[in-house]
């Protein structure tokens, strides 16, 4: 085994690791947040988060055709398609919760979840609906900014690109900012009170509709953020790109601990870099037998393994689960 | 009206019958049109829903599948792909039916089980194999075709098992998760497995894969009846399906109403006081999937058949969703249910779907204009045929809303889908 080059990409490889697990952590606020209030795994979560990257992609085109990307400041044009992103998913998300989630709040737990899934697979058509008949195409490439490309190399063999630097800061930045709402402001007691006794809640005067559609806004805005940045990261983006990522962002959470903030960010950061690290390694540790291929394997068997051995997570504390 | 007839026996029947006949001629007079073949398996429901003595039901049902399908197929031979798509996904849905219907395991992998049989057969049933054992045995002679039957139910009953064992604790949809994550692990070593050792081809898939022997081929000669294999083989390979989707719904009758499908149903309705009154949890749910299980495993091994090739593709979540979707459309728990689910989805899909492209094609060719925009400038990518999961997602949240139970609910309605549990 050639071990040098096993410890020469380890930087690169470690690097990789946490600008993925970063994003994954972005996608898995959305599914903790509304499992947090309604346990409830909002399948279609993936697809939210889809959407915003469409609609990032759409206005970035829009911004190129007009020729503002060359005019404006990159940070600006990032920032504005970013907030539009999160406004286009956060909204989303909360039509779909009044049209396929409210009317089954009460009905038994399979319901909504097959319910969801049903969303999922008709939302990833209707984008590709939508997009085939504006554009003629579903296959979309992010419009390359010359700033974003740029790499720092910090020694011969390592460089970080200023994407992977934005994702970093940008998903900092909206954990920090959904934490210190969640437990700093009025509106993130109100959505733990509802997470805690919906019943109790809403006898202390809170309206939990306007507090249940406010916790899909803020998780839908967070997936279309992810959307956004995962578009910049990644360049192309088709309808049915955003399910294999949610699905691992769902693993993140759950191995977490679902509903709960940092577990979510812990679990996107440890499934990121298991994911670089198998994708790197795996060939050169089993002498090319196996490739960076099975790495999604792995993402799934830490799904199943967690949720036999220890459902609750790494940060989660004990939930009851109801039948 | 049409109500009140089909409930009295003789002008159900004649109804009925008549229906049939002048749909089938319909379908014969006119071979490339889709609504007249639709209405043609409306009638076969409609037998289904009229109140007619049941002798007389089940010989005009032998009489609609066995005959008129088959000479319908032969004058239309996508006719008779249909048919038996809706057999194989008939077949399909029964299975899932015992482990979400019955015993109310929600399985979102459920298709990891078609793939274990069509693969058990696809890679001994062709040259495959020799790439795995080495040397210049395989394929097997076609007659293993129906050993493999049994082999394709006794894997993937394995893998239910294996599936079953470390998933017991969960229910809900934890569960329904882990069996997505096995569906897609399989998926992944379907697509991967063709190194170090190619077992699976990988994304090229297997092919040519053998096809069951026409054993009765001297018979037919001897009838005078020229064996075209062009024309046999459909015929032949639909009434295997009719076998299997019909050994499938007597197994299932026997279970729903012996001692196991009891047990599951207890199961689904209350764990916790099923093992109170001393139902053995562990080993029902084990049985519930590797009942479910082998019957997937079985069609599998008829599918690779048909195709003559299997690949990745075939054996996406996407199936597993549609074969769900079939069960909650027609009713979770019903045998008449999960068929009609089954028929209604392939018929969508294949029919529905598929003749509206071509339809939207031949306007767009013909540069037929609506409202003064000229359809010959509507996108290319514009193909309804294409929008299978946008159908499946609203019949799914549709029926949730609106219908949980399905169309054809189980007779013994169950409290899972429709009493509210309290907030």
């Amino acid at each position: 085994m050639d071990y040098e080059l096993l410890i020469g990409i380890f930087p690169q490889v470690l690097l990789d690791g946490i600008t993925l697990g970063f994003m994954y952590a972005l996608i898995a606020l959305g599914y903790t947040m509304v499992y947090g209030v309604l346990e409830f795994i909002n399948f279609a979560h993936s697809e939210i988060f889809i959407v915003g990257a469409f609609v990032g992609v759409e206005l970035l085109l829009t911004f190129k055709a007009a020729g503002w990307l060359d005019v404006l400041p990159w940070v600006v044009v990032l920032v504005v398609v970013l907030l539009v992103g999160m406004a286009a998913s956060g909204l989303l998300a909360v039509v779909v919760e009044r049209t396929a989630y409210r009317p089954l709040r009460h009905a038994p737990r399979l319901i909504p979840l097959i319910s969801a899934i049903g969303v999922s697979f008709f939302l990833q058509d209707a984008i590709r609906l939508v997009e085939s008949i504006w554009r003629n195409a579903f296959n979309l490439v992010y419009p390359s900014m010359d700033a974003l490309n740029h790499r720092f190399e910090l020694t011969h063999t390592i460089d970080v690109s200023v994407k992977s630097l934005v994702v970093i800061v940008a998903a900092l930045l909206m954990l920090w900012g959904l934490h210190n709402l969640v437990n700093r402001t009025k509106i993130g007691k109100a959505i733990r009170a509802v997470a805690e006794d919906q019943a109790a809640a809403s006898l202390m005067g809170i309206n939990v509709n306007r507090i249940i559609s406010l916790t899909f806004l803020i998780g839908g805005a967070m997936g279309g953020g992810a959307g956004v940045l995962f578009g910049v990261q990644y360049s192309l983006i088709n309808p049915y790109t955003g399910f294999i990522p949610g699905l691992k962002a769902f693993t993140a959470a759950v191995l977490g601990g679902i509903g709960n903030i940092p577990g979510a960010m812990l679990g996107g950061l440890v499934l990121g870099l298991l994911e670089s690290f198998a994708a790197a390694y795996l060939s050169l540790l089993t002498g090319g037998a196996f490739g960076a291929e099975y790495k999604d394997i792995f993402a799934f068997s830490i799904l199943i393994l967690i949720l036999i051995f220890r459902p609750k997570g790494i940060l989660g504390e004990i939930v009851r689960e109801r039948a | 009206m049409i109500k009140s007839l089909l409930d009295r026996p003789v002008p159900a029947t004649i109804l009925v019958a008549m229906l049939l006949a002048v749909t089938a001629l319909g379908v014969a007079r006119f071979p490339r049109s889709i609504v007249v073949f639709m209405l043609f398996q409306a009638s076969i429901f409609l037998l289904y829903f009229a109140r007619i003595p049941r002798w007389l039901k089940v010989s005009l049902t032998v009489v609609a599948l066995g005959v008129l399908m088959p000479v319908l197929g032969t004058i239309n031979a996508y006719y008779m792909e249909i048919a038996i798509q809706v057999g194989i996904f008939a077949a399909l849905a029964l299975g899932l039916n015992i482990v979400v219907g019955l015993a109310g395991l929600l399985d979102l992998g459920y298709v990891a089980f078609f793939a274990v049989g069509a693969y058990s057969w696809a890679i001994f049933g062709s040259p495959q194999a020799n790439l795995i054992f080495g040397g210049n045995a395989f394929p097997l002679p076609p007659w293993w075709f129906f050993a493999f039957l049994l082999v394709g139910v006794g894997v993937a009953a394995g893998a239910g098992i294996l599936l079953g064992l470390p998933v017991l604790r969960l229910h809900g949809d934890y569960l329904a998760l882990v069996t997505l994550g096995f569906g897609e692990v399989i998926r992944v070593l379907a697509n991967n497995l063709d190194k170090p050792i190619n077992i699976t081809n990988g994304p090229k898939g297997i092919t040519p894969i053998g096809r069951p022997p026409i054993f009765f081929a001297p018979l037919l000669q001897a009838l005078g009846i020229d064996p075209n294999p062009n024309v046999i083989y459909p015929l032949y390979l639909y009434a295997l399906v009719l076998l299997i989707v019909g050994v499938t719904v007597l197994v299932n009758r026997r279970l729903e109403d012996s001692h196991i499908g009891r047990a599951w149903e207890a199961i689904r309705e209350d764990q916790t006081a099923a093992q109170a009154m001393g139902v053995p949890l562990v080993r029902m749910k084990l049985l519930a999937f590797a009942c479910g299980a082998s019957f997937a495993g079985a069609v599998g091994v008829l599918f690779a058949a048909k195709q003559v090739f299997v690949n990745p593709e075939s054996f996406t979540f996407m199936e597993s969703i549609g074969v769900l979707a079939m069960i909650i459309l027609g009713g979770m728990g019903s045998i008449p249910g999960a068929i009609l689910g089954a028929a209604v989805v392939t018929v969508l899909n294949l029919q529905v779907l598929k003749g509206l492209s071509l339809w939207l094609n031949e306007l767009r060719n013909a540069g037929v204009t609506i409202f003064g925009y000229s359809l010959a400038n509507l996108p290319t990518q514009l193909e309804p045929a294409k929008y299978e999961r946008m159908v499946f997602g609203l019949i799914l949240v549709l029926m949730m809303i609106f219908r949980p139970q399905g169309i054809l609910p189980a007779r013994r309605r169950t409290r899972e889908l429709q009493e509210p549990v309290e907030p």
